[in-house]
C-alpha cells in the first residue's frame, strides 16, 4: 500500500493542473456564451465554404 | 392566392416583380431591399442560410445617405469610447470593437452573420454571442474600415450598433467570471475530498493502517484549503458585514459552521484523532455557492432584455455650433453634446439625445417607446426622445437631456428597480430568517454549555453539528431563487415585469380589465367601407388624410394609409380633441373628421353595424363616412377562457361606441362589457371594484389609460414588438402574444405555491433536525450531508419554474413581422 505515497500527491498534483486549465478557460471567456456551440456544430457540415471577394464599395441600391 | 416574398414571407404587393435567383430558379421579393439583400446571401455562398433557418427576418428597408452615416464611425473620436487598439499588432494596427446586432431572430442568422464577417479581407475575427446577440470584430485598420464592416452587415439585412461596454457591463461580467471561478474550485474540491473520503468510511474496521488514514486526512486537507479559502469567501465577507452591522444574517451560520468544522478538523488531522469533515465543508459550500449563482444568472437574464435599448442611441451627431447660422457643421461624439447645444438629423438617423424640434418638418418611428410602430409626426416645438429614428426629412433639434437624463436611460432603471425591489414575501423571509439565526446562535451556546458539563469529549461535535445542519438558506435562497426564476422565465416569453410586487400581486388578482383597441384587438385599423355623399371618394381622402397628417391614432393611421395614392394636400391650423376627431383649415375651409357626435350630425350613420365609424365634413355638412375595422388578436377568445378557468372575472372597458363593442364581447364571451368609457369613467370603474376589495389587473397601452393603469393594483402594458417599459405598467407584455397573460398568472400562482412550499419544508426540516443534532444524534458529516442536500432541494424546487428550455437565443421574443414600408411622402 505504500505505492500510495506516490500515487496520491500525485492525483493532487493533478488536480491542481485541472484547476489550472479551468481557470484559464474562465479567463480566456470560454463561459460567456453557454448555447452558441450547442447551434454550431449543427450548421458546419458540408457546406460550401464561403467566397472570399474584396468588398465592393457599392451602395446597397440604386435610387 | 398572393405569393409570399422568399426572404422576409411577407405577401408580395400587386405589381412588384422582384425576383431572387437561387439554384437556378427564381423565387418573389416583395421589395428591392428584400431583393438585395437575399442576392448577397446567395452571391457570397452563404445561400445555406435558407435551409437553416428557423424563423423569417424582418422586411430589409432600403435606407439613403447610409455609408455617410457609418462614415461617422471611422472618426477617432467616436472610435474612443468602444474601439480598443492592439499593442503591437503584427502588420498594422489591429484593432477589436463590440457590435450589438439587431434583426437577429434565430441561430442561422448569427451563422449567417460570421461567415459573411469573416469572409472580408482584413477582418481578423469575428465572434458572434447567440445568447447576448454580441459580436466581438477584430480588424486590421490598415486593410478595412469600421464603417466597411458594419456595411457589410447591412447588406444582408441587419442592423449592427457598435456598443459601449458600459462599466456596470464589465462589472457584471467580473462578477460573473468570479463565481464561475469559486464554483468551479468548490465543486472540484468538493469531488475530490470526497474520493478520498469514502474509502475511510468503508475501511474503519481497522483494516486501514493510520498512516494511510493520515495520508488521506492530509491530501484531503489540503484539498479543503482552496475552497475554504477562496471559495467560502463571500460567506465570510457576508458574515463579518453582518457583525459590524449588528445584524444576524443567513451567512452568519453559515460561516460559523465552516470555521467550526474546517478548525476541529484540522486539529483531528494534526493530532492524529478525531473525525474530520472536509467532505461536509467543500460539499456544502458547492451546493451553496450553485444556489447563488443560478439566482444571479437568473436575475440576469430578466434584466437583459432592456439594457440593449440603451446602446442604441448614437455614437456620432451632427452639431450646428453656430445655430441659427446653419453653414458650419462638425460631427462629435453624442456623449460630448451638452443640453442647449443643436444638432441636425437626417432622414434615417437615430436622435443623439433627448430635445426638441427648433427647425424642420417630419415623422419619427417611436416605437421603442410606445409601442407604434406608425411615424408620429415632429414640427418645431414638439419633443423629441434620444434612440428613435427619424424617418422623412432632416430636423435641427436643440439637446435638452443628454447619458443617464435621458428617457431612454429612465426605462433601464424602471427595470433595474423591478429586480432590486423584493416583494412582500421575500422581505418577511428576510426578516424571519434573522430571528431564525439569532436564535439558532442561542440555542447553540446553549447546546454546548449543557453538554460541555455533562460530556466534555462530544461538546464541540454536538455544537458544530447543531450550526451546520440547520439551514436558513432555505428562506434566503428560497424565495429569491423562486422569484427569479419565474420572472426568468416570464421575461423569455415575453412578458416582462417592471416592478418587485408585480408577480406576487398577479397571482392574487381577482379581476382582469381589458382595454380593447390595441389590446384585445390589433388597433390595426383598416378602411373598409366608404359613403361619399358629396364630391370624389379620391378628394374625401385627400382632405382626410391631410386633417389626420401627424396624429398618432391608430384610426388616423388607417386613413392615411387608405389615402396614399391621393394628392398631398396640407391643413393649418389642426386642432386635435381626444376621443373626438380633428378640425383643420385646408384652402381656406374648415374641415372636421372625427366621431359622428363630432362634425354634428345625428341620426344613424349608414355604415354596418360593428365598424367604427369616422365623418368628415366642412361647415355645409357631412361630405363622407368611412367605416374601419380593426381585427381581434389571435387567442384572444383562448385567453378569455383561460382566464376564466382560472378563477378569474372578466371585464372590458372601450372608449368605443357600445354597439361596436356588443358583437366583440358576444365573440370573446366577456358579459361585462362596457363601451363609451372615456379615461375618467375607466379611473371611477376600476375603483368601484376595488372598493368591494377586487384586486384588479389592467391591461391597456401605456399611453392612453396611464391613470387607470396606476390605479389597478397590477397593470399590464401590450406592446407590439417594441422592447420598451412604460413608466405607468408593472409588466409588459413585448410580443403580440396574448396567451402570455394566462401563462404569466398560472406562472405567478404557481410561483407563490412553490415559495410556500420551500418555506414549510424549511421549517420541517428545522423543527426535526435541529433538536436531533442536539441531542446528539447527528454527527457532523451527516449535519453537512442534510444541509446541503435541503439547500439542494429547495433551489431545485424552485428551478422547477423555469419551464421548458428555448433553443433559440433567449431572451428576446420573436418580433412579429413589420409591414413592408411605407413609401415615402
Amino acid at each position: 500500500m505504500n505505492i500510495l505515497y506516490l500515487l496520491i500527491p500525485i492525483s493532487l498534483v493533478f488536480v491542481g493542473f485541472i484547476a489550472w486549465i479551468f481557470l484559464w478557460a474562465v479567463k480566456t471567456g470560454q463561459f460567456e456564451d453557454m448555447e452558441g456551440p450547442a447551434h454550431r456544430i449543427l450548421m458546419d457540415d458540408d457546406m460550401e465554404p464561403p467566397r472570399r471577394e474584396p468588398p465592393e464599395a457599392k451602395p446597397p441600391a440604386q435610387s | 392566392m398572393s405569393l409570399n416574398c422568399f426572404h422576409c414571407g411577407e405577401p408580395v404587393p400587386n405589381g412588384s416583380d422582384y425576383t431572387i435567383r437561387l439554384h437556378e430558379e427564381s423565387h418573389p421579393a416583395c421589395c428591392r431591399g428584400c431583393q438585395a439583400v437575399a442576392q448577397t446571401i446567395i452571391d457570397s455562398g452563404n445561400a445555406d442560410y435558407y435551409r437553416l433557418r428557423t424563423d423569417l427576418p424582418r422586411t430589409a428597408e432600403v435606407a439613403l445617405d447610409e455609408l455617410r452615416q457609418l462614415k461617422l464611425y471611422d472618426l477617432p473620436e467616436v472610435q474612443e469610447s468602444f474601439v480598443q487598439r492592439e499593442e503591437g499588432g503584427a502588420d498594422g494596427e489591429v484593432r477589436e470593437a463590440s457590435l450589438i446586432l439587431e434583426g437577429i431572430v434565430c441561430a442561422a442568422c448569427v451563422w449567417l452573420n460570421e461567415r459573411h464577417l469573416q469572409r472580408l479581407p482584413g477582418v481578423l475575427s469575428a465572434e458572434i454571442n447567440f445568447s447576448t446577440r454580441r459580436a466581438r470584430v477584430r480588424w486590421n485598420n490598415r486593410v478595412i474600415q469600421l464603417s466597411s464592416i458594419l456595411q457589410a452587415v447591412r447588406e444582408i439585412g441587419y442592423h449592427a450598433h457598435p456598443f459601449d461596454t458600459s462599466r456596470q457591463e464589465e462589472l457584471f461580467r467580473k462578477e460573473r467570471n468570479t463565481a464561475i471561478r469559486r464554483l468551479a474550485i468548490a465543486g472540484l474540491g468538493s469531488m475530490q475530498v470526497m474520493m478520498y473520503a469514502v474509502p475511510i468510511y468503508l475501511a474503519d474496521d481497522g483494516t486501514m493502517t493510520d498512516d494511510i488514514h493520515a495520508l488521506m486526512r492530509f491530501a484531503s486537507l489540503i484539498l479543503t484549503l482552496p475552497v475554504v479559502f477562496y471559495s467560502a469567501v463571500p460567506f465570510f465577507q457576508g458574515a463579518w458585514r453582518d457583525l459590524k452591522l449588528k445584524r444576524a444574517g443567513m451567512d452568519t451560520p453559515v460561516a460559523l459552521g465552516i470555521a467550526l468544522a474546517f478548525a476541529a478538523s484540522v486539529y483531528a488531522t494534526l493530532t492524529g484523532g478525531g473525525e474530520v469533515y472536509y467532505d461536509s465543508v467543500t460539499m456544502f459550500v458547492f451546493f451553496l455557492l450553485a444556489g447563488r449563482f443560478l439566482e444571479m444568472s437568473a436575475r440576469k437574464k430578466s434584466a437583459e432584455a432592456a439594457e440593449s435599448l440603451v446602446k442604441l442611441i448614437p455614437a456620432a451627431a451632427l452639431r450646428l455650433p453656430a445655430w441659427p447660422d446653419r453653414s458650419q457643421e462638425e460631427t462629435v461624439a453624442a456623449v460630448r453634446l451638452s443640453p442647449g447645444d443643436h444638432v441636425l438629423v437626417g432622414p434615417g438617423e437615430s436622435f443623439p439625445a433627448d430635445g426638441c424640434v427648433v427647425e424642420g418638418d417630419s415623422s419619427v418611428d417611436e416605437s421603442l417607446l410606445t409601442g407604434e410602430s406608425r411615424p408620429v409626426g415632429k414640427h418645431p416645438g414638439i419633443a423629441v426622445i434620444g434612440g428613435t429614428l427619424n424617418l422623412a426629412s432632416p430636423l435641427v433639434v436643440r439637446v435638452d437631456r443628454i447619458g443617464s437624463d435621458t428617457v431612454l436611460s429612465g426605462i433601464v432603471r424602471l427595470l433595474d428597480r423591478a429586480l432590486a425591489e423584493k416583494p412582500r414575501l421575500a422581505l418577511a423571509a428576510d426578516r424571519v430568517a434573522g430571528w431564525f439565526v439569532v436564535g439558532l446562535l442561542l440555542i447553540a451556546s446553549a447546546v454546548a454549555a449543557i453538554w460541555y458539563v455533562v460530556d466534555p469529549s462530544r461538546a464541540f461535535w454536538i455544537t458544530v453539528s447543531v450550526l451546520v445542519v440547520s439551514c436558513p438558506c432555505a428562506l434566503g435562497l428560497a424565495a429569491p431563487t423562486a422569484l427569479t426564476t419565474a420572472l426568468g422565465r416570464l421575461t423569455r416569453s415575453g412578458l416582462l415585469a417592471t416592478r418587485g410586487h408585480a408577480l406576487e400581486t398577479l397571482a392574487r388578482a381577482t379581476d382582469f380589465v381589458f382595454d380593447k383597441t390595441g389590446t384585445l384587438t390589433t388597433g390595426e385599423f383598416r378602411l373598409r367601407e366608404i359613403q361619399v355623399l358629396r364630391g370624389s371618394e379620391a378628394e374625401a381622402l385627400a382632405l382626410v388624410a391631410a386633417l389626420e397628417q401627424g396624429a398618432t391614432h391608430p384610426i388616423a393611421s388607417a386613413l392615411r394609409e387608405a389615402a396614399t395614392d391621393a394628392p398631398p394636400r396640407v391643413a393649418r391650423p389642426l386642432r386635435y380633441l381626444p376621443g373626438q376627431g380633428v378640425e383643420g383649415v385646408i384652402d381656406g375651409r374648415l374641415y372636421r373628421v372625427g366621431t359622428p357626435a363630432f362634425i354634428s350630425v345625428a341620426g344613424e350613420t349608414p355604415l354596418s353595424a360593428g365598424l367604427t365609424v369616422v365623418g368628415l365634413a366642412d361647415e355645409q355638412g357631412a361630405i363622407a363616412w368611412f367605416g374601419l375595422g380593426d381585427e381581434l388578436r389571435p387567442h384572444a377568445r383562448d385567453l378569455v377562457d383561460e382566464l376564466r378557468a382560472l378563477g378569474v372575472r372578466l371585464h372590458l372597458f372601450s372608449g368605443d361606441r357600445p354597439e361596436n363593442l356588443r358583437a366583440l364581447a358576444a365573440r370573446l364571451g366577456i358579459e361585462d362589457a362596457r363601451g363609451g368609457m372615456l379615461p375618467e369613467d375607466k379611473l371611477a370603474a376600476v375603483k368601484t371594484m376595488q372598493a368591494t376589495g377586487a384586486i384588479v389587473a389592467m391591461t391597456g397601452d401605456g399611453v392612453n389609460d396611464a391613470p387607470v393603469l396606476a390605479q389597478a393594483q397590477v397593470s399590464i402594458a401590450i406592446d407590439q414588438g417594441a422592447e420598451a417599459a412604460q413608466a405607468a405598467a408593472d409588466m409588459v407584455l413585448l410580443s403580440s402574444e396574448l396567451m402570455r397573460l394566462s401563462e404569466g398568472v398560472r406562472v405567478a400562482r404557481r410561483t407563490q405555491r412553490i415559495i410556500r412550499q420551500n418555506l414549510a419544508w424549511s421549517l420541517a426540516y428545522n423543527i426535526s433536525a435541529v433538536p436531533a443534532a442536539a441531542m446528539g444524534y447527528v454527527t457532523p458529516w451527516m449535519a453537512g450531508l442534510g444541509m446541503s442536500l435541503s439547500s439542494l432541494l429547495v433551489v431545485l424546487n424552485a428551478l422547477r419554474l423555469a419551464g421548458p428550455r428555448r433553443t433559440a437565443a433567449a431572451p428576446d421574443p420573436v418580433p412579429p413581422l413589420r409591414p413592408a414600408p411605407a413609401r415615402t411622402s
